[in-house]
């Protein structure tokens, strides 16, 4: 640590960081723009200037920029010198010569970076008399929306989307004062995490497109601290509300999860809430019923042997815990398709084991070689693929330090290393989005991986068994990048349906104690797959035996869990299908009973990430109509709150009871005080419900949570797991993050929301796994159908989000070139499905296998991989 | 037998304007000084030892000492390789014509110059960076370029030693900030000439993150020279402390615009009055900034300085390029200033706010002022703005050079900045 | 598509350098010489040949001076309006040559034959004032010498 004195006042910083850094970190209001914890420091703007002196005798000094300047022991710097205050201020006026008085109009107003410097620096009369330079708008697609005028030239949008996300088609043109960040021309931001630059732009010029349309200002949200749905990495997030409305998604800072960026999927998908799909009340028969109607069907239902339950991958614990002790356990059936449960119980079972540690997300960017098998990460698990462009930095970092270059000094370290990478080895079906940062991908069958994986544990330890005959020349290769790093890391999942991939991937991590991370298909699979319950085909079976004759289906189209003749059967054979959801669906059209069931901004909540983190999401607004969390409808008469859903799931489940310490009780307050869902300048909280009766309604209560439905409340700051919303005095924007840190850009005050649930264990047993498959062997006349994952188009929710599903590719068959045509339609036939589909070419397919899109209609609850037809229309 | 000469600079530059091809240089003594590093077995060190003694200070502006500036390269087995040397030919100060005149009249000596400096500190690669409207030099480059690599003289194993150089010549996409080192090595990776900060020096993170040396044309030139005729040699051509020749020159109304090679030291007062010839007839001298537009204007009661770094020091200017630009009383002070801040804002980069924005404004005020409508403040704000261009606040030099001629034009002419004001009219016009 | 003379160009000039990258602004000139000025269509053939994105590309040739990224006629006027030009008469020789080509400055003549850019000090200011006609430097000008000189670019 360094002492350095700041106007006479000694702090202790952080010697490697810089200035600025360690003025934020000790609450210092020092301004500043093109600085950002994640990107480091590159000295453009010029906002941050203090003075810096001699030492404590020297009067004169000189300007320096904070941010450029490291924090050495016996610094002296001035903030409140007065010249360096009016330089500040003069900065500022030189960024509002050219900025237009869009503030009214402007989506940024309110939690705009901007106006908070510019309040800070004390700027605040225009002497500049010119005229304006004004920039003609791109459309860049439908979810981020483009104002040049507002610019001030900060350089962070594409500091961001290019060094950091890897973008490359967002970039500078121009110079001087006209300079101009966009693309080439007019299109849609390829980048999948550019929905970050909404938040990284420190004005208006990128804001969110979605909330544009339903727009309402930060200070009249109603928030709640929430988790993403569309992906099993469990990113953090705020949901805003106003008026029944979601309005957007910001994100919610969790040092270990997603630190300051989520992906595009994540940020987007939520309008699913808001689709004139939604289920909002209980319909019996197509008519809609009462609450309490409902209620008395399920449990009427509930009350016969021959009632069975199928829980949900994207539902809740408490949901699916409800479900279960409605049921019974006996009667209580996974929600996932059996390949895929085996598939995520496996890799819950070697994460038990101990053997290995399964790293965080930040933990992830700090790996310093990567072995992925069968994982397209970018579209499976996409926040994880931010992470690894990051890890490749890691080893090429080396080269800075021994030059005595200090980390945050940004350009200087990519000068320094320039285009060098770490080890990033990838093995998939298909070549993915990573493969530009990547020392080398191979792209084979699943089986083939697998052996690859088996290959590279057996050179890394000669005990791990070997696939014997085989040519794997990448093997050697990727052993020795493995061995010779600080932090390996393995990652694979169940994306190719493959058991022995994920084996071989268990072997490898073992073999050396690499770190070992496996993707989950949905938000809560680990979750409900940690719960147990007895396999989905033995629904299906019960149902067709007789044993079975009412289906309570929880949050779940069946449709995507088993092909289309099948489910159609199934619910032939049912006499009372009763199910439970957000959004009307192919299952709820076969329902008798439909209930209305909240999605997660209208419910409480738990789900279990791939990393096995139990995080705790929270209701931001009462919606309208019937609806409610599913436990709510599924739950029992003595569970009056979420605790005591929470206490009855630790008792039934002792395996899983830390999940009841993912976040405090509803009976937390903060000095007596409960947390405030929205600003304390929320408005018009009795105008806008006028039209409807003139008295003011008391706030809805909220019994599960310490979270309230107002604006008032504590102003303390809450722990991590509880913030609906950032804000300080002064800081209206994102960047009030940093007053939460304990040192900016590090864990929350009082620590990142989570419990983790796998930990290595000294019973560490290390056996490998033996089951090596054979060669993959093409068929003659078939091919293997194996799915594709696409961030856009495999979640089911996000579909249903306007700006989603523009971006999503219509229904096709992906063949090797040379098999077919671009465009042509072909008859795929899977099991005793058929269906047409055009044809897309992919050059680097393996011979005799073909992509479907995963998770898209009409072949969505195909078991993939399968081996099926494909023909010509004759 | 070579004459030791008092115009080393010039001594091979030819009557009708045409270049020495190898042969003719040779025979007028050139690349003794190559033969002599390589073959007289010099050692690198040694070589910029001997540049350190001869006190040889860049020619391009800032005056940095050049041998200083080598010792900071790692020399040696284990530096990453390759070193580079780059030879900064993007001449774009307004005023500035000095650097053209060597690449058009003696590219061998320019050539010599960097296989010496190269092999000073071990270079592998060398580049010219020339700025893309020097056609002619870029012409005259070219051949010279050739001519050495079929003689030996540049590639692997120079004249059987085991020193090698390549060496490139890269014509610039056209933009001032070119000229500025670091700024020059972003143009040079294919990039938008945005500066870089410092630390890290180019000697640790240069060209493609390599050890890297920028020289200025003129210095290089000078190289050879020290290494035949030695250190002392280089002092006792001057007048005063800062050694050597330099190149001097004068545009504007004076009666002979021109460039001479003179014993650095030589007073402003003989290169303007006896060189230049003085002012033309019907014109009267106001001030002159002495070396292009980043210097502080020079007015009558100082044409007696020495025209070098440390005495331009002394009476709040700087030597900058040597090459000055001459105000008379015909042309409009104010005019000139904002031509000046047009200039320093259409090329500014882009990338510091106090330069990008500020210097946008300026012009804008100036431009008022000239066409009548200045306002009362105008010249606090114009003052004002040339203090954000101060020591530390802006990125790189380019607006501490704008502020130096905008704030010594408000101090020597300020009357008449006034009077644009007051009568809102631009008197000249 | 690339020519292969604008190919073999580039290719020579890509030797001298490490990265592909770093050709690219020799690159752009040269196909600038072959086909007068920097089509989108020229952008995306030079980016695809180099391997960088289109955006990338363009962020770097929009920051010079020397390239062009609109048509320009059969020959570029350059007239230098920094200090000593402008001292020495460039707002006469401006308004000339305006007048002249009935153009203002950034416009290229009806028929093609001129465009008229201001550019930055061309570094000859002992000759004042000058201008560049295509590679040719133009000093010591007139109106007079002005006219002869626009003769010989048909």
């Amino acid at each position: 640590m360094a002492t350095v004195h700041v106007d006479g006042k000694s702090y202790q910083m952080k010697a490697e960081e810089n200035l600025l850094h360690g003025c934020l970190s000790a609450g210092l209001n020092l301004p500043y723009f093109c600085w950002h914890p994640a990107l480091g420091s590159v000295g453009a703007c010029r906002q941050c200037a203090v003075k810096q002196f001699k030492d404590e005798h020297d009067t004169q000094g000189k300007i320096v920029m904070a941010c450029m300047t490291p924090a050495a022991d016996g610094t002296h710097i001035g903030i409140h010198d007065p010249e360096a205050v009016a330089f500040r201020a003069a900065i500022i006026e030189g960024l509002m010569l050219n900025h237009p008085h869009d503030c009214p109009v402007c989506d940024e107003g309110g939690e705009c970076h901007l106006q908070d410097m510019t309040v800070m620096t004390g700027h605040a009369y225009r002497r500049y008399e010119f005229d304006k330079r004004t920039f003609r708008n791109q459309d860049l697609g439908p979810l981020v929306n483009h104002e040049m005028n507002r610019c001030i030239q900060c350089y962070r949008c594409v500091r961001y989307y290019r060094d950091y996300a890897g973008g490359h088609d967002l970039n500078a043109f121009a110079s001087r004062n006209t300079v101009f960040f966009g693309r080439h021309t007019d299109g849609v931001l390829e980048n999948e995490f550019s929905g970050n630059l909404v938040e990284i732009c420190p004005t208006g010029v990128f804001t969110d497109k979605t909330l544009k349309r339903h727009y309402t200002r930060k200070w009249d949200q109603q928030f709640a601290p929430s988790i993403c749905v569309h992906c099993g990495l469990g990113c953090n997030t705020d949901v805003g509300e106003h008026t029944g409305t979601v309005r957007r998604i910001v994100n919610r800072y969790n040092h270990d999860v997603n630190g300051y960026f989520l992906c595009d999927r994540g940020r987007f998908g939520y309008e699913f809430t808001n689709s004139e799909h939604r289920i909002r009340e209980p319909l019996h028969k197509g008519k809609v019923v009462s609450a309490e109607t409902a209620r008395q069907q399920l449990r009427d239902a509930a009350a016969s042997r021959k009632t069975i339950g199928i829980g949900s991958p994207r539902a809740s614990l408490e949901s699916n815990f409800a479900l279960r002790t409605l049921v019974g356990p006996d009667r209580f059936y996974s929600g996932i398709a059996d390949s895929e449960a085996s598939l995520v119980e496996l890799t819950i079972d070697i994460l038990r084991r101990g053997a290995v540690r399964t790293p965080t997300l930040h933990e992830v960017e700090e790996c310093d070689a990567v072995f992925v098998l069968g994982e397209d990460v970018t579209n499976i698990a996409p926040r994880m693929a931010l992470a690894l462009r990051q890890s490749v930095r890691q080893q090429p970092i080396e080269i800075a330090k021994k030059l005595n270059i200090p980390l945050w000094m940004d350009h200087g370290v990519r000068d320094a290393i320039q285009d060098r990478k770490g080890p990033l080895y990838l093995a998939t079906p298909y070549a993915t989005r990573l493969e530009e940062i990547a020392t080398a991908s191979w792209h084979a069958a699943p089986d083939d991986i697998a052996r690859l994986g088996f290959a590279v544990a057996h050179a890394l330890d000669s005990h791990a068994p070997s696939p014997g005959n085989g040519d794997f020349p990448l093997a050697t290769e990727i052993a020795r990048a493995l061995k010779s790093a600080r932090k390996p890391l393995i990652i694979s999942g169940p994306s190719c349906q493959s058991e022995a991939i994920i084996q071989a991937a268990a072997n490898v991590a073992m073999s050396i104690g690499a770190m070992l991370s496996f993707t989950a298909p949905e938000c809560n699979s680990v979750g409900a797959t940690l719960m147990g319950a007895k396999p989905l085909s033995a629904a299906f079976r019960a149902i067709e035996d007789g044993e079975a004759d009412t289906l309570i289906i929880l949050e779940n189209d069946l449709y995507r869990r088993a092909p289309r003749p099948d489910v159609g059967a199934l619910f032939k054979a049912t006499a009372q299908v009763i199910v439970l959801d957000h959004l009307v669906n192919p299952t709820s059209d076969k329902a008798e009973l439909v209930v209305s069931s909240g999605t997660f901004a209208e419910s409480d909540g738990t789900f279990i990430s791939s990393e096995g983190r139990a995080q705790r999401f929270f209701q931001a607004f009462v919606p309208s109509g019937a609806i409610q969390e599913s436990w709510r409808w599924l739950g029992q008469d003595s569970w009056k709150n979420l605790d005591d859903v929470l206490a009855a799931m630790a008792t039934a489940l002792p395996h899983m009871a830390s999940v009841h310490d993912a976040a405090p009780s509803a009976k937390f307050r903060i000095a007596g005080a409960k947390i405030p869902r929205s600003p304390h300048r929320a408005s018009g909280r009795t105008a806008v419900l006028a039209n409807i009766n003139v008295s003011e309604p008391k706030p809805a209560d909220d019994p599960d949570s310490p979270l309230a439905f107002s604006m008032e409340g504590t102003t303390d700051h809450p722990p991590g797991s509880l913030i609906p919303f950032v804000w300080s005095p002064g800081w209206n924007s994102i960047q009030a993050t940093n007053t939460y840190q304990k040192e900016i850009g590090g864990p929350l005050c009082g620590g990142d929301p989570g419990v983790r649930m796998f930990e290595p264990a000294p019973s560490r047993d290390r056996s490998y796994f033996n089951g090596i498959p054979s060669a993959f062997q093409p068929r003659e006349d078939e091919w293997l159908l194996i799915p594709m994952h696409y961030i856009f188009g495999s979640d089911e929710l996000s579909l249903s989000a306007p700006g989603i599903a523009e971006l999503t590719a219509t229904p096709h068959v992906a063949v090797k070139a040379g098999d077919f045509m671009e465009g042509e339609k072909l008859d795929v036939r899977c099991g005793n499905d058929t269906v047409r589909l055009p044809v897309r070419v992919l050059t680097d397919l393996p011979r005799g296998v073909a992509g479907l899109p995963a998770g898209l209609p009409p072949l969505a609850g195909c078991d993939l991989p399968a081996w099926g037809k494909i023909v010509r229309i004759a | 037998m070579t004459s030791v000469a008092e115009k080393p600079l010039t001594q091979n530059m030819r009557p009708d304007g045409s270049a020495m091809d190898l042969g003719a240089y040779e025979q007028a003594g050139g690349y003794q000084a190559m033969r002599k590093v390589l073959h007289g077995g010099m050692t690198a060190k040694a070589v910029t030892n001997e540049v350190k003694e001869a006190n040889l200070r860049g020619r391009g502006g800032a005056g940095f000492p050049t041998g200083v500036k080598w010792s900071f390269v790692p020399l040696g087995q284990d530096v990453p390789n390759p070193t580079y040397l780059v030879c900064n030919a993007d001449e774009m100060e307004p005023g500035t014509f000095k650097d053209r005149l060597l690449m058009e009249q003696d590219p061998h000596q320019l050539i010599e110059g960097m296989i010496v400096s190269s092999f000073a500190i071990e270079a592998d690669v060398a580049y010219i960076f020339l700025r893309g409207e020097y056609v002619l030099a870029a012409e005259r480059l070219s051949r010279a370029i050739a001519e050495a690599y079929d003689a030996h003289y540049l590639g692997k194993n120079i004249l059987g030693s085991d020193y090698s150089l390549e060496l490139y010549l890269h014509l610039s996409g056209g933009r001032y900030m070119c000229g500025e080192e670091t700024g020059l090595l972003n143009a040079l990776e294919g990039k938008r000439a945005n500066p870089r900060s410092k630390p890290p020096y180019p000697p640790v993170v240069g060209l493609f993150g390599k050890p890297t040396v920028v020289n200025n044309v003129e210095t290089l030139c000078c190289v050879p020279h020290i290494i035949n005729h030695g250190a002392a040699w280089f002092h006792a051509l001057s007048l005063t402390q800062d050694s050597g020749t330099k190149l001097f020159g004068a545009s504007g109304k004076v009666k002979r615009p021109g460039l001479w090679e003179l014993p650095m030291g030589t007073t402003i007062r003989e290169i303007l009055e006896v060189h230049a010839g003085g002012m033309r007839d019907g014109v009267k001298f106001r001030g002159l900034l002495p070396g292009g537009v980043s210097t502080d204007f020079v007015t009558a009661e100082h044409l007696d300085t020495p025209m070098d770094f440390t005495a331009m020091e002394k009476i709040g200017s700087r030597l900058g390029t040597g090459t000055m630009i001459v105000l008379d009383d015909q042309t409009c002070p104010v005019g000139m200033t904002w031509n000046m801040m047009d200039f320093f804002a259409r090329e500014s980069c882009g990338w510091c706010t106090p330069c990008w924005s500020g210097l946008g404004w300026v012009e804008r005020i100036l431009k008022s002022m000239e066409d009548g409508r200045g306002q009362p403040g105008d010249l606090e704000k114009l003052a004002s703005q040339a203090k954000m261009w101060g020591p530390g606040a802006t990125f790189c030099a380019l607006a501490p050079g704008a502020a130096e001629a905008l704030e010594s034009a408000m101090k020597h002419f300020r009357d008449d900045f006034e009077r644009h004001i007051r009568d809102k009219r631009c008197p000249w016009r | 598509m690339l020519s292969t003379e604008e190919i073999s160009e580039i290719e020579m000039e890509a030797a001298h350098y490490p990265t592909r990258q770093a050709v690219c602004i020799d690159a752009l000139k040269i196909v600038q010489r072959h086909r007068g000025w920097v089509s989108d269509e020229s952008l995306h053939d030079i980016a695809a040949h180099l391997g960088m994105s289109a955006t990338d590309l363009d962020s770097v040739a929009t920051f010079y001076n020397l390239i062009f990224r609109k048509p320009v006629g059969r020959h570029v006027i350059m007239i230098c309006d920094s200090v000593s030009c402008w001292m020495l008469g460039y707002d006469r020789m401006r308004e000339y040559l305006c007048k002249r080509l009935g153009i203002g400055l950034g416009e290229t003549t009806p028929d093609n034959r001129f465009t008229l850019l201001p550019i930055v000090c061309l570094g000859c200011c002992d000759r004042a004032p000058a201008m560049m006609v295509n590679d040719d430097l133009h000093t010591n000008l007139d109106s007079q010498k002005i006219d002869r000189t626009l003769e010989t670019y048909q």
